[in-house]
């Protein structure tokens, strides 16, 4: 059978390739310096502007017709027009027209993403127009005439000798143009001249307050305050969406965008203007009269406002969140997957990161959307980077549903319609409903294991598995257990099964000491993964729970829609996750906790189900469940003794959390329960290990996932003993470093104790 | 304001890389022309009993002497202490060209002007809004821009910012 063409994965090694170094280590600093931004202004301070800032826009999107209203007035009072663009053709024919009324020839811009959009400078240049972009950033890319790779930093995917080749061949100057300090030289003596020379200035804006017709503009380079203030004429276009209320509901937003930004407490430059603004207007062509020439020109100022779909975002459910994002970047930043490719495969026609999912569906629509919302695995790094609280993985989960649904049927739902049961219609990529029905393969491997993994490992299975379904040869696929995790621990509570490992010692646990008082029932969670796959973990969490004290069942649950819901599967997602709901409700009601192994379905409990669940469902279970070494450190805490569990003797562990775990905030009882063992932890400091579930082994992505495992690799090298928390985390480890690695709760096993 | 809050003030300057004296005001003279370098530009400053006159400071210049300038000097009526900030406001005497132009910003700022933090720089804000001032720049340290491959100071605006901080009269 011949290699499959995959242009998906061509352009993704060809970006790897080409800017990966420069994304990298650009946004990798942006993320680092996030984290310390946030830290320097107190966690709890930077979460009180959050939760403020969410609240406004929540408000100002609900009442925007109102504001739209508002700031008409304001700014018609204030002696500017205000215009109201129902898309991108109607906004760039205002600009032209106020352009060509004025005669202009020049035409200054400062960075706005929203010009990026309407495709603006294409138009001003086709009706004759100068136009130059005046943030260095944005006029790298317009010299280069490439597309934004980044929100905030359109040219980071270029480096400083790419860009000196660049200008040198553009511009032919006089002396060479090496370093960065006679680049920005170059660049503002070549644009301070244009800007001087311009008829009309257009901006973009952060925001506009509705009471007093004012933008708000964050720089750090000075061209906005140029742009905004030398040319007689100034143009802000900004979406609709950049109102808020007033000069007061500005305050968080002040404190929240350049920490989540670039991690400076504050811009170099917050300019918040009123227009016109009293600065008096300044004639070039008059240089040596005093007061900046004596010009009698009047001020003129002209606010576009943006709809572009907007509108009907705000009445899409799903969709209406994007329209709270404050464009910081936060969410490329701290996305494994973005930091390894950037923007030119993470992004649309203008928008880059896990955001852009949002913003292409509701502008351009679901196929420019669809290009590259797959590259989103869901990870949720970026929700507790979004400064406005955005569930930016949900809406690319809506989104890939969304898509999944508008496909045409293929030939093989006839063939998959009888053979997995989910819920999805006809049309849903083969792939994507193999991936998520991995419970019933896993269900299916592990009835006929060892068979199925020996099948399912030849190399003929393989390459139609790569051809058929995209799953990448490259990679070791889960082996199934022959005896599921429930099995054995129902076997073993009869005693019917020696075998299976020695007798739990709960009752010589339960009596021996202290933690006499500890009385929990608990239902160990059997996910898919940990029931049919990684059942050791399994088994190490009863003995573990047991050891301390606690009753423990593992009763017949169902999966709990992860994986089907990061295929974008909602209604499947749906439906397993009121089957699990119902499963464990009856347990949970009788005062039984829930553990839960794999982060990414605790995930699934705590977060997701709240959109899947009713509000009282997804309260009883997210609010009595708990990840394993979550509830053994509660239990320590209790006064449970340490010392029946597995010690470390000063053993050195590098441990990787999960992403969905570190999101929960639920990696620190993980190294504090190692610790109180014995351990010597090393934690990672990735974001994602890069496999993400199926993720890694999509042909498509498997070696983007490796570039982002590379960096985690790169921190355990030479690690003895590697720990992670995640069923993906723990296949990509093994990729990386070898077949070595375990589950945390396994190195505190008393089993393993007593063997020692 | 006391002598810690100028201090904490300078701090923030410092971490923001600006320079800053601290005088009083019968050495507001002797500062200026220390913190400037020639030719210098300025903007008419905002206090009753602050003035650049008799200073070789140019009011109200002409293009050519706003792009020849040095130095532009402003005065600023609102300065941040954590974060050293300091206001420039959209003014008819042309601040705003005056702080941009020069590769060297001076501001003149007085110490009971200066205000703890954001927050409360806000709630100044919102009183100036109400009397109809409503323009004005927080600025923070000089232009600068990471696009060209690395961290270069002095772009589009200042390249070195030194504010004169005036002390109270006893």
């Amino acid at each position: 059978m011949s290699e499959p063409d995959r242009p998906k994965a061509d352009r993704i090694r060809s970006l790897l390739d080409s800017e990966g170094d420069q994304i990298k280590k650009n946004t990798r600093l942006f993320n680092a310096e996030r984290y310390d931004a946030v830290e320097a202004a107190g966690p709890e301070q930077y979460q009180a502007y959050r939760s403020r800032a969410r609240e406004i826009k929540e408000d100002a999107i609900e009442r925007l017709p109102t504001l739209i209203e508002r700031t008409k007035r304001a700014v018609e009072d204030n002696g500017g027009t205000v215009y109201v663009a129902d898309d991108a053709a109607d906004a760039r024919q205002y600009v032209a027209t106020v352009a060509a009324d004025l005669d202009a020839e020049t035409v200054v811009k400062s960075k706005s993403m929203t010009t990026e959009e309407i495709d603006l400078n294409d138009r001003l240049e086709a009706d004759g127009f100068q136009v130059w972009e005046t943030d260095l950033g944005e006029f790298v890319i317009q010299v280069a005439d490439e597309t934004p790779s980044h929100i905030v930093g359109p040219s980071l995917h270029r480096s400083r000798e790419e860009i000196t080749e660049l200008f040198e061949t553009h511009f032919d100057p006089e002396e060479s143009l090496d370093s960065a300090e006679k680049l920005t030289a170059f660049a503002r003596s070549f644009l301070g001249e244009r800007i001087d020379d311009a008829d009309v200035g257009i901006t973009g804006a952060n925001f506009v307050l509705a009471d007093s017709g004012s933008i708000a503009l964050v720089t750090n380079e000075g061209n906005a305050r140029k742009c905004a203030s030398i040319p007689d004429t100034h143009v802000a276009v900004a979406g609709i969406e950049k109102i808020i209320p007033d000069i007061e509901s500005l305050h968080p937003f002040a404190e929240l965008i350049s920490r989540a930004a670039t991690g400076q407490a504050i811009p170099q430059y917050l300019s918040v203007l009123t227009p016109p603004v009293d600065t008096p207007t300044i004639d070039f062509d008059a240089p040596d009269v005093s007061g900046f020439g004596d010009s009698d020109a009047e001020r003129d100022f002209h606010l576009v406002l943006l709809d572009n779909g907007r509108r009907e975002m705000r009445d899409d459910e799903e969709l209406r969140e994007t329209l709270y994002c404050i464009r910081c970047g936060a969410c490329a930043n701290s996305c494994a997957n973005f930091q390894s490719v950037g923007g030119h495969a993470f992004g649309g026609e203008t928008y880059t990161g896990g955001i852009a999912t949002g913003w292409e569906a509701g502008i351009e629509g679901l196929d420019v959307a669809s290009e590259f919302n797959d590259l989103c695995t869901g990870c949720s790094r970026c929700v507790n980077a979004c400064p406005v609280e955005i569930d930016i993985p949900w809406i690319n989960t809506v989104v890939r549903d969304r898509i999944n649904r508008g496909e045409d049927p293929g030939f093989e739902d006839v063939l998959v319609d009888g053979l997995l049961p989910d819920d999805e219609p006809r049309g849903t990529p083969l792939q994507k409903r193999f991936f998520g029905n991995f419970e019933t393969l896993a269900r299916l491997g592990s009835a006929t294991a060892p068979v199925s993994n020996t099948v399912a490992s030849v190399g003929p299975v393989r390459t139609l598995m790569e051809s058929l379904l995209g799953v990448d040869a490259r990679r070791d696929l889960p082996s199934f257990e022959r005896t599921p995790l429930r099995e054995w621990a129902a076997s073993r509570d009869s005693g019917s099964n020696p075998d299976m490992g020695p007798k739990p010692n709960s009752d010589v646990a339960r009596d021996s000491g202290p933690h006499s008082d500890i009385d929990r029932r608990v239902v160990v969670y059997p996910d898919v993964y940990t029931n049919y796959v990684q059942t050791g973990r399994g088994k190490a969490t009863v003995r573990v729970l047991e050891a301390l004290g606690c009753e423990v069942v593992v009763p017949a649950v169902g999966g709990s829609g992860r994986a089907p819901l990061s295929q974008g599967m909602i209604a499947t997602a749906r439906d397993r996750a009121e089957n699990v709901s119902e499963t464990l409700a009856p347990y949970l009601a009788e005062g039984y906790d829930v553990v839960v192994v794999e982060p990414s379905d605790i995930a699934m409990f705590q977060r997701e189900y709240e959109k899947l669940l009713s509000p009282a469902d997804y309260e009883q279970l997210s609010e009595g469940s708990f990840e394993v070494l979550e509830y053994v450190y509660g239990l320590l805490e209790h006064g449970a003794p340490v010392d029946v569990l597995c010690g470390g003797g000063s053993d050195t562990v590098a441990y990787h959390s999960h992403c969905q775990q570190r999101t929960l905030g639920l990696e620190e009882y993980t190294e504090a329960v190692l610790e109180r063992a014995g351990y010597d932890v090393t934690t990672s400091d990735v974001e994602c290990c890069g496999m993400a579930g199926s993720f890694g082994y999509k042909s498509d992505y498997y070696e983007l996932s490796m570039d982002v495992g590379e960096s985690l690799a790169e921190q355990f090298a030479g690690a003895s003993t590697v720990v992670a928390s995640g069923t993906s985390c723990m296949e990509q480890l093994d990729a990386l470093l070898g077949p070595e690695t375990r589950h945390p709760v396994e190195l505190i096993d008393p089993v393993v104790s007593r063997r020692q | 304001m006391s002598t810690t809050a100028v201090q904490e003030f300078r701090k923030s300057l410092s971490a923001a890389d600006v320079e800053s004296t601290v005088v009083t005001p019968d050495g507001v003279e002797d500062a200026m022309l220390a913190a400037i370098e020639r030719p210098a530009v300025g903007a008419p400053l905002p206090f009753t009993d602050l003035s650049l006159s008799g200073l070789p400071i140019t009011v109200d210049p002409s293009p050519s002497e706003l792009r020849d300038a040095v130095t532009g000097v402003t005065g600023s009526r609102l300065g941040i202490s954590s974060l050293g900030a300091v206001a420039v406001e959209s003014r008819s005497g042309g601040d705003e060209f005056v702080s941009l132009y020069p590769e060297r910003h001076v501001a003149v700022l007085r110490e009971q002007d200066i205000e703890p933090d954001l927050s409360s720089a806000f709630d100044w804000l919102s009183a100036e809004f109400e009397v109809g001032r409503e323009s004005l720049i927080f600025a923070t340290g000089p232009s600068a821009t990471g696009d060209m491959g690395a961290l270069v100071q002095g772009v589009h605006g200042p390249e070195t910012v030194h504010v004169v901080v005036v002390t109270d009269d006893e």
